[in-house]
């Protein structure tokens, strides 16, 4: 039998490999990276009956327009995601998230795009073929690491398809995203590098997502944050999640695949809980943060990780 | 020493060291990021030293901040060994077309571009960490003759190679990146390395460097 592998008709805005993430190399310039909606990704694999950390597509905006060459695989898409499937005597179905549906050789699967929402995940029974660098298959295309030589996929690419289980069960989830109110947030390590009022509009005023947004950060537009001790801080390391003021006043929110220093003081972290939601705001929409404790966004995180199971167990 | 330990976020504790950024205060964050590594606390997933800050990342299934905060606290400094000092030796080639600011440096700090190089080759540099981008060095400290702020307006491309200063620092760009450093050289040694999995980069934390100089036709023998 040949080697199973969807050929790339169309790549998509931003498509590669993903899976957990790569942990450990932050202090040689090398960030998590991994899935950017945690939850979407693990629920695209449980659909298809892998194992969680198994390697998906991820894509961005516009997926990829794929063809399934020789084999047949389960497949599942999470997010809110508009595709429809091809097959091979050209009849069109429309495609529906979280819900699985097997490809044939020939078949075509065309991810039109995300709605509301940034990324979407394709996921088939077994796997893609990745290369593991320090534990996972993430692509990182700033530090060229990962699957793809560490590049995102272009056209006429081959992604191949590891040994399926033969597993065709189809199974559905009825699913619905939450709808954000708020980014919760905890005070960052310079909160006081900031005046009063610098500090009340972080917190009651609304903030733009722009299109210098993407897997490395995102920018914000809105009012500028004045700082009265100092716009730069000697450099020290960056998590995902941080929010950045650099000297224009500006937010900038640092994504899964930061830069791992950084010298702008930080205003605020992002919780755990809220990094999905986060990552799902589109350019253009607005965001509004709120703090609270610690201990808060422990909990939250506590109930977070809990839903997640249960979304989980559901699909068993 | 550790002057306080404080949360980044609900994931990360935030241990600051203090203020000043010198090779003592450094290598105390080097000496706990060292211990860190060799002793694992279980939920770590990430530990990123700086000048003088570390930050220490965790998973929330597995543990949380104050349980973290108690377990770094108990650290035993007195138990850390100190380690023979590992020292890189890296060559740097000057000719025009790598030291893209050495005439403009030569014209701002008013003394000779050889002077500026026999000055940045007689000093051995601590590496305070490494990172930004996958690899890349921050060395210091320069000679106080040949310190300048970095460029008003960063190139959009630095080569990879490059070998840049600012302020009292020096750096190795490990891709071709944007930046802001003044270049004085580069260097065909292959700095970060993503297929060699057990030691990716050639200059850790703490480590010490001393460039030497090489001609063209040994840059380009190096670079085969």
């Amino acid at each position: 039998m040949s080697e199973s592998y969807f050929e790339i008709l169309r790549p998509g805005i931003n498509s590669t490999l993903q899976d957990l993430g790569r942990s450990n190399m932050n202090h040689i310039g090398i960030p998590f990276s991994g899935a950017m909606d945690t939850r979407s990704y693990l629920i695209s694999n449980q659909l298809v009956s892998n194992n969680l950390n198994e390697v998906s597509l991820e894509f961005a905006y516009q997926g990829p327009h794929l063809k399934l060459k020789y084999g047949k695989t389960l497949c599942s898409i999470t997010g809110n995601v508009t595709f429809r499937i091809i097959r091979k005597n050209n009849d069109i179905e429309e495609g529906n998230c979280y819900q699985t549906f097997v490809l044939e050789s020939d078949d075509q699967i065309d991810i039109i795009s995300t709605n509301k929402s940034v990324y979407g995940y394709f996921s088939i029974n077994g796997g893609f073929v990745g290369d593991n660098f320090w534990g996972s298959c993430s692509t990182n295309t700033r530090a060229k690491i990962g699957s793809n030589d560490g590049k995102k996929f272009s056209i006429n690419e081959k992604i191949l398809l590891k040994q399926n289980k033969s597993i065709f069960n189809n199974k559905k989830l009825d699913y619905l995203n939450s709808k954000i109110e708020y980014i919760r947030v905890l005070k960052g390590t310079n909160y006081n590098y900031f005046s009063d009022e610098a500090k009340k509009k972080f917190l009651e005023n609304e903030f733009v997502v722009t299109k210098l947004t993407d897997r490395m950060g995102m920018r914000l537009e809105g009012p500028k944050i004045k700082n009265i001790v100092n716009t730069n801080i000697k450099s020290e390391g960056l998590i995902k999640g941080v929010i950045q003021v650099p000297a224009d006043g500006n937010l900038i929110i640092m994504l899964s695949d930061h830069g791992t220093i950084g010298g702008y003081p930080k205003i605020g972290v992002v919780i755990s809980a809220d990094y999905d939601k986060l990552a799902q705001s589109t350019p253009g929409s607005k965001i509004k943060f709120k703090s609270i404790s610690l201990l808060e966004a422990e909990n939250l995180y506590k109930l977070y990780s809990l839903e997640t199971q249960n979304i989980l167990n559901q699909i068993k | 020493m550790i002057k306080n330990i404080s949360n980044l976020g609900d994931a990360s504790a935030y241990c600051d060291f203090g203020n000043e950024v010198n090779e003592e205060i450094n290598s105390n964050v080097i000496s706990y990021f060292k211990h860190l590594k060799k002793n694992k606390i279980n939920g770590i997933t990430n530990i990123t030293p700086s000048y003088n800050k570390l930050i220490i990342s965790f998973d929330l299934e597995v543990i949380n901040f104050e349980k973290l905060k108690d377990k770094i606290k108990k650290i035993n400094l007195e138990s850390i060994e100190k380690e023979e000092k590992k020292i890189v030796k890296v060559p740097i080639c000057i000719d025009g077309e790598f030291s893209l600011d050495l005439k403009r440096l030569s014209n701002k700090l008013k003394i000779t571009e050889k002077q500026i190089i026999n000055s940045f080759l007689s000093k051995e540099y601590f590496c305070y960490m490494t990172g930004f981008i996958a690899g890349m060095p921050f060395l210091g400290n320069i000679d106080s003759n040949i310190r300048l702020y970095r460029l008003e307006t960063p190139r959009v491309k630095v080569p990879k190679g490059s070998i840049g200063i600012t302020e009292q620092f020096c750096n190795i760009y490990t891709f071709e990146s944007p930046g802001g450093w003044n270049i004085i050289g580069n260097t065909p040694m292959k700095i970060f390395d993503k297929f060699n999995e057990s030691n990716p980069v050639k200059i850790n934390p703490g480590d010490n460097v001393i460039f030497y100089q090489i001609n063209k036709n040994e840059f380009l023998k190096l670079n085969e």
